[in-house]
């Protein structure tokens, strides 16, 4: 066990990621890791498969078409109001990209299980939806306590890496998530945990019961960048809001992959 | 009346119409990209004094959860939620909805739409499920469904507490009907005939011999959407809030 946290910054982050890891990133609204997701997209990574949990939005559209992504696990990819992917919809029409379709609480029960250091849990639903059909590591078995009560096994989710934005961090590197409990599973579930953090503050959140139990503990924390604003354009929290003009634009420009490489390039220089 | 005023008064019709039939639920939960089911939602909170509890995925104000997203699934297998808003790309016959994709196969389907979010789950244990799709066109309305993202019914021996309730559209409400399997025509929106609901089916369906309209909404419900919901609406769906705005002043 590490007796320091990692502060680091943005470019040094993302070396903790290599090549065909496995990347879990949360939902837009858990605290989306966007300044880092421009570091992720200079380094050029390859082979990733991203777990979104349990949904993805613009960040997995830009990994897509910036072609760093082999394998998408998710419930759906999304960019809410402002349509549905582009560049995940290109590179699945292509043939870019193995998809393997998920429901929502089966994404955070497979990581459940890992975090648990189980092989498999089982889950109610899911039996009749085609779903099923497609995904090799989930079956249909017997509950062991019942008779003629089919239940579905899902393979425990063990990410390599997960990488997500919260509000502080403190000087140990432990991180305050607030209510965003999806982080905690995020972290749990991850071999290596990445985080982005509005500010580092000079305290100790686990000394105060009242932060305490809305705070990752640094044990789980691999590194730590700072980020102000790191989730533009999404919205964080009541922090600020969405950039409405930027996602509009995004969405029409991600329609062809010259207007998305164009959109990127002038992003990442910014 | 202009073509924004009718605009509108479809939208208040639906939110109105979810509103009613979520009367006496203790609670709802509104998934993601939901505007409409969600100020229907809240509607109905108003409607009953604040006793009901409504969850709107992706709102911070709408929302109790301090357990994560799984919470929303857990309430749900525990029997914590009564009532639960799905779609689809394509809806059939028997229930089952498509979020996937159409045409070709799987997956590389002509026509490709975000997925399955929690269907494959929330459709089998929340007993109430509100179908809801305001295109009513047999693109839609299919047949079959191309893709499962979730099925309408299940046989005996799988866990299933829940499923569709009624199916509401641009153009009627439906009803479905667990016994036979089938969605049977409840009513139908002021001005639509049943010749255009059969026109732009793809799957058969009954209904009663006189077709009752769509209870229009009341005064006060009307008043409640045009003030109170819009602004509640404003923080989670900011794009929608501002087109019922845009429609007020037009």
């Amino acid at each position: 066990m590490k007796s320091n946290p990692i502060f680091v910054s943005l470019a040094n982050l993302v070396q903790f990621i290599s090549d065909g890891d496995k990347i879990a990133i949360p939902k837009d609204t858990s605290g989306v890791a966007m300044s880092a997701t421009k570091e992720l997209i200079k380094k050029n990574l390859k082979n990733l498969h991203i777990v979104c949990v349990p949904i993805g939005g613009i960040q997995a559209d830009m990994l897509i078409g910036a072609g760093l992504v082999s394998t998408v696990e998710s419930s759906a990819i999304t960019l809410g109001e402002y349509g549905t992917g582009p560049r995940f919809l290109q590179a699945l029409k292509n043939n870019e990209i193995k998809m393997l379709d998920s429901t929502c609480p089966a994404i955070y029960a497979g990581l459940q299980a890992a975090e648990k250091g189980i092989p498999f849990i089982p889950l109610r639903g899911i039996i009749g939806s085609d779903l099923l059909e497609n995904r090799s590591d989930w079956k249909v078995g017997e509950n062991p306590f019942s008779e003629d009560d089919p239940i579905v096994f899902l393979k425990a989710i063990r990410p390599d890496v997960c990488i997500f934005h919260a509000h502080s961090a403190d000087k140990h590197g432990n991180v305050f998530i607030g209510r965003n409990r999806d982080l905690i599973t995020l972290a749990h579930a991850s071999a290596c945990t990445l985080v982005t953090v509005e500010k580092i503050i000079d305290d100790d959140f686990l000394s105060d019961n009242l932060r305490a139990g809305a705070t990752l503990p640094a044990i789980y924390t691999s590194a730590i960048s700072v980020a102000e604003r790191g989730a533009e354009p999404l919205a964080f929290g009541e922090e600020y809001a969405e950039d409405q003009e930027f996602l509009t634009k995004y969405s029409i420009a991600a329609k062809t992959q010259a207007g998305f490489e164009k959109f990127i390039a002038s992003w990442l220089s910014a | 009346m202009n073509q924004a005023s009718s605009a509108k008064s479809k939208i208040e019709l639906l939110i109105a119409s979810i509103a009613r039939s979520l009367e006496g639920c203790r609670h709802v939960a509104v998934g993601a990209s939901s505007p409409i089911p969600g100020a229907g939602a809240l509607l109905a909170k108003h409607l009953s004094k604040n006793t009901m509890r409504v969850s709107i995925l992706g709102s911070e104000r709408h929302n109790f959860f301090t357990d994560g997203g799984v919470e929303l699934f857990d309430l749900a297998a525990q029997g914590r939620i009564d009532a639960f808003f799905l779609g689809g790309g394509q809806i059939d016959g028997d229930g089952n909805i498509n979020l996937v994709g159409a045409g070709d196969t799987y997956p590389q389907h002509t026509v490709r739409w975000p997925g399955s979010f929690g269907s494959a789950y929330m459709y089998y244990l929340v007993p109430k499920v509100i179908l809801f799709r305001e295109e009513h066109s047999r693109r839609v309305f299919v047949p079959k469904v191309d893709f499962i993202s979730s099925p309408g019914s299940s046989s005996n021996n799988i866990y299933r507490r829940g499923g569709p309730m009624s199916l509401l559209t641009n153009l009627c409400k439906f009803s479905f009907n667990k016994n036979e399997n089938e969605f049977r025509l409840e009513s139908l929106h002021p001005g639509v005939t049943l010749e255009e609901v059969l026109n732009n089916t793809g799957f058969s369906f009954t209904h009663p011999k006189k077709i009752p309209v769509t209870e229009l909404p009341s005064y006060e419900m009307m008043n409640t959407i045009q003030s109170l919901i819009q602004d509640q609406l404003s923080e989670i769906y900011p794009i929608f809030a501002k087109r019922m705005a845009a429609f007020q002043k037009g």
